[in-house]
């Protein structure tokens, strides 16, 4: 069972959540392909036991070799390649890998290197094993981390993994949730929280995969998000109080749920509901 | 000299963007001839601004004027040795006349480029 944990902004609690629940189980896997800024290791404080680094290819000419055809340049539909005083000149962060420009230079003057754009830290925290995606800084692309990672989660497969993604709803989210089986919403009580829902929102649907919301926050009163839930017919799985104690703990790095009983009561609940969830999706999709 | 100019559609306004802009004026300075050339980067999905100096190279201009530019950019024009220069206000006409004039300031404030937001 593969849950991936969503938001449509930074700093709703993804993090928060998909620790705490990977805590509560029994056993679980954590993946944070967050790979801007994972900070899931700072709760979990692993035991590292592997670390692998992650390279891309990119293209490099030959200035000797060049003679200035262009025939690189007109192919590369990124424009990552310009002709200057007839020599064909890469650039990187433009460079989407595909390799083309080294197929079509009749002179052979491209060849591809590898440039390592981040890694890939293994470790474990007690009944959780902790794999956490880490983009090098100034890096424009974390996608060929994320998608070693999931290649690593289909190699290895766990009971029960929990995916920490990136915010919002760009291509390194899409590329996060596309093996998952169920995808969890955390939302904050406020309008501009209720925009970022939507986001993610409209992305599970736009996939085709269950989802749930977790509140985040939650003040008595008002919340817009959980307005946002009733009226779209989205099942709400937990909420989270805004309490100052929790946001001590977690602000020191404490997964609340392994010192707290009340706040193991409440990922418990929000994990039971998730794997019914599942499993009734699984009991339908076996239907169809 | 040849100098280049982006230019907005109705042809006498300078464009805002550098590696967007819809045609380029190429001025040359001792014929006073004046050329309008396509901007094949305009629906370039990235890398606008590299296409567009590219533009700009194969045109043999020998500087740009221009309000800004991004460092992809500025560095293919800067590899072809062509000099940038700061426009001021939207007028083609008076920034021919101020480049004439010498009164243009070299451009050096290269912003990092619009590209690779959103992710890839």
């Amino acid at each position: 069972m593969k849950i991936a944990v969503l938001s449509g902004k930074g700093g709703t609690g993804k993090t928060l959540v998909s620790v705490n629940l990977a805590a509560t189980a029994e056993t679980a896997a954590y993946y944070d392909c967050d790979v801007e800024e994972p900070n899931g290791h700072l709760f979990f404080k692993p035991e590292l036991t592997q670390e692998e680094q992650i390279f891309v290819k990119s293209p490099e000419v030959d200035a000797q070799r060049c003679n200035g055809c262009r025939k690189c340049m007109d192919f590369c539909k990124f424009n990552a390649i310009a002709c200057i005083q007839d020599k064909a000149v890469v650039f990187p962060d433009v460079c989407h890998p595909c390799g083309g420009c080294i197929l079509v230079c009749p002179e052979k003057a491209i060849q591809e290197s590898k440039r390592p754009i981040g890694k890939i830290v293994q470790g474990h925290s007690e009944n959780v094993q902790v794999i956490s995606g880490m983009l090098n800084m100034g890096e424009e692309s974390g996608v060929p981390i994320i998608r070693t990672m999931l290649r690593h989660m289909t190699e290895h497969p766990h009971p029960f993994t929990l995916i920490d993604c990136p915010p919002g709803s760009a291509c390194v989210v899409m590329e996060s949730i596309l093996d998952a089986d169920y995808c969890i919403l955390v939302a904050e009580p406020t309008v501009f929280g209720v925009h970022n829902l939507n986001m993610v929102y409209e992305l599970v649907q736009i996939f085709n995969k269950p989802y749930g919301v977790v509140l985040n926050k939650c003040l008595d009163g008002e919340n817009p998000a959980e307005q946002f839930c009733l009226e779209h017919q989205i099942p709400i799985l937990g909420r989270i109080p805004f309490d100052s104690e929790l946001g001590r703990l977690n602000s020191d790095s404490h997964i609340v749920s392994r010192i707290h009983p009340a706040y193991k009561e409440l990922f418990t609940e929000i994990l039971q509901k998730v794997k019914e969830a599942v499993s009734h999706e699984t009991a339908v999709d076996s239907q169809r | 000299m040849r100098i280049a100019i982006p230019v907005e559609d109705n042809e006498t306004e300078i464009c805002p963007s550098f590696g967007r802009t819809s045609m380029f004026l190429i001025y040359d300075t001792e014929t006073k001839e004046k050329k309008l050339i396509d901007n094949s980067a305009i629906a370039a999905q990235g890398g606008a601004g590299i296409k567009a100096a590219q533009v700009i190279v194969d045109e043999k201009a020998e500087a740009l004027l221009t309000p800004r530019c991004g460092e992809n950019a500025a560095q293919v024009l800067k590899a072809a040795n062509i000099q940038l220069y700061k426009t001021e206000g939207t007028s083609v006409d008076e920034a021919i006349q101020a480049f004439q004039e010498n009164r243009l300031e070299e451009l050096t404030d290269i912003h990092p480029g619009f590209h690779g937001h959103g992710g890839n």
